[in-house]
């Protein structure tokens, strides 16, 4: 930890410091959450917009009762779980090559890394306009090279795959890099050590390199897992709002969808509140369990 | 015995063909936006895969300037980026300071708050803030949308910040503090300037915060001339058959300020992410 903290310095300076900052957040993160939590137990919608009153749990009952939400929940567990597997293992599997000594790394490096750098609405617009049945570069080069024909943006599981497409490409180079630094950290001398014992290519990998590599990965695993589960960008652009007719979505697009386009306020809320408790869940478990078999080592 | 980062001759044929597979994956699109871009009107629904069109033109780009609100929108987001980047880098260099160098009560919970935040859908704070515009009426305001991203950029920037103070030595201020300067003299004249590397690369990551939102500002702005540029850029997207050709040379300047900068800053963005999960 930092040098400072252990003088024990307590001040009232510290709190000027950090008063706009956390005013900025209160205002902008802490009270719309209060709020939300308000009304996700009221029966807020455009026709009770100002005359709304609490109604209980009502509204959750309502979204753990709806069979969209299962059916959403899925998919976005789908989704997410697709999406870390290609993430971390391509992620993984090129910081490992960028790893060993090669010319023109840094080139490879560079280029590799791009999909991150351009802003997320244009590459998942971008994404879409390359899906276009008709005149896009994807369906072009299948039906040139390989005569196939797959309506991508007009049947559910063609723009569930669209999504995924476009998401892994924009998704992999964060895990590379982050791979790629585990990967530097780890001492020549390990594997030196391990082929003079004989060890195979998957004993190293498996005996070193992954351990090694779990410190690093965990957290940003953690984190790749909440923004994938909370991508509302690339499902929303890519399928167009939710399209072929609300099919294409994952839970927060179809929050959004409720809230701002049929106007269901309340239960947006508290489809929110879920979503968010789901993830709250899922973060402290993983890194409580992960921890907890870290100690073994 | 080879050493563990040598390759085989075929490992190294082998690796450097994967590399460049994955290369063209990663450029493809890219290239495929600018080659629309430079497409002549009458051939913007080709066929062709070529990627360098014949008679390639820049007619797109100078209608994009002449005949669309695209500087209109440009100056919108410049005028946006620039007030989030000030109240970003402000914020984060007091804050992250704080964090780094003082105990004091809530500390530990305002940071691990301060995580939380980016577990929230979107929705979540959307909805609230949505609700509270219609009832003040106060749509088509950039204090909004600034206040929105600012709080956006936020978590990450005070964990940079917090990250790079950790490692400016702790007796330098000690030494000034004997010198009798004061407490808040130390932050201003001798740890801020020290930290000028880590402001920088706060400022970049806020203004890229701020130009590149869609969301927020789709819901918080209706009126078409305070447009930034991702709700511009949409517009064209929406008709794409008319105008495939105006998005792309808009994506290609919209996207060259802030590719460069991410290429030059992605070291630094590394390691403020593996410093913040490492020592949290």
């Amino acid at each position: 930890m930092a040098t400072g903290v252990g003088e024990a310095r307590i001040n009232r300076l510290a709190y000027l410091y950090t008063m706009p900052a956390l005013i900025i957040m209160a205002l902008v993160v802490l009270y719309p959450f209060i709020y939300n939590v308000v009304i996700s137990f009221s029966n807020m919608s455009l026709s009770h917009f100002r005359d709304w009153r609490l109604v209980g749990i009502i509204n959750y009952k309502q979204v753990i009762s709806n069979a969209d939400f299962w059916y959403y929940f899925f998919k976005t567990v789908l989704w997410t779980a697709l999406n870390l597997i290609f993430h971390v293992s391509i992620g993984v599997f090129l910081a490992m090559l960028l790893n060993k000594d090669i010319k023109g790394k840094s080139f490879f490096r560079t280029l590799l890394i791009l999909p991150w750098a351009v802003p997320q609405y244009i590459t998942a617009l971008t994404w879409r306009g390359m899906f276009n049945s008709e005149y896009g570069a994807i369906s072009l080069m299948l039906d040139k090279w390989f005569g196939v024909h797959i309506p991508w943006l007009s049947t559910e599981w063609g723009a569930f795959s669209a999504c995924l497409i476009t998401n892994i490409w924009l998704g992999f180079p964060f895990m590379m890099i982050i791979a790629l630094g585990g990967l530097q950290s780890i001492p020549d001398e390990l594997y030196e050590a391990a082929e003079i014992d004989g060890a195979s290519w998957w004993q190293k990998f498996k005996t070193i390199t992954v351990p090694l590599l779990k410190p690093v990965m965990v957290p940003a695993i953690t984190l790749g897992v909440i923004w994938t589960f909370n991508n509302f960008n690339v499902v929303w652009l890519v399928s167009n709002g939710g399209e072929p007719s609300d099919k294409t979505h994952i839970l927060v697009s179809y929050v959004y969808k409720t809230g701002f386009t049929y106007f269901r306020l309340g239960y947006a809320a508290a489809f929110s509140m879920v979503i968010f408790i789901i993830l709250l869940l899922f973060s402290w478990n993983f890194i409580r369990k992960t921890k907890a078999t870290e100690a073994v080592y | 015995m080879r050493k563990p980062r040598e390759l085989s001759l075929a490992g190294k044929i082998g690796a450097y063909c994967v590399l460049t597979l994955f290369t063209i994956f990663s450029i493809y699109p890219v290239l495929c936006v600018f080659s629309i871009s430079i497409r002549p009107g009458d051939r913007l629904l080709t066929k062709s895969l070529a990627l360098i069109p014949q008679d390639a033109t820049l007619q797109t780009y100078v209608r994009l300037f002449t005949q669309e609100p695209f500087l209109q929108w440009m100056a919108n987001s410049l005028i946006v980026s620039a007030m989030v980047t000030l109240v970003g880098v402000g914020l984060a260099a007091t804050t992250g300071y704080a964090f780094s160098r003082y105990k004091f009560r809530g500390r530990d919970t305002a940071m691990v708050g301060i995580i939380t935040t980016q577990m929230f859908p979107v929705t979540m704070l959307l909805l609230p803030l949505f609700i509270m515009l219609i009832k003040l009426h106060a749509y088509d305001n950039y204090i909004g949308l600034v206040i929105a991203y600012s709080a956006t950029a936020l978590p990450f920037t005070v964990w940079q910040m917090k990250g790079y103070y950790d490692t400016i030595p702790y007796s330098l201020e000690e030494a000034a503090s004997i010198d009798g300067c004061s407490q808040f003299g130390i932050f201003w004249r001798i740890i801020l300037p020290l930290a000028a590397p880590a402001l920088v690369i706060t400022a970049l990551f806020a203004f890229m915060t701020a130009w590149s939102e869609y969301l927020v500002a789709a819901v918080l702005i209706q009126d078409k001339n305070l447009f930034t540029l991702p709700l511009g850029l949409k517009t064209f997207q929406s008709s794409m058959e008319v105008s495939w050709g105006l998005y792309s040379a808009g994506a290609v300047i919209v996207s060259i300020p802030v590719v460069v900068l991410f290429l030059f800053l992605s070291r630094w963005l590394v390691s403020g992410l593996t410093l913040g999960s490492v020592k949290g």
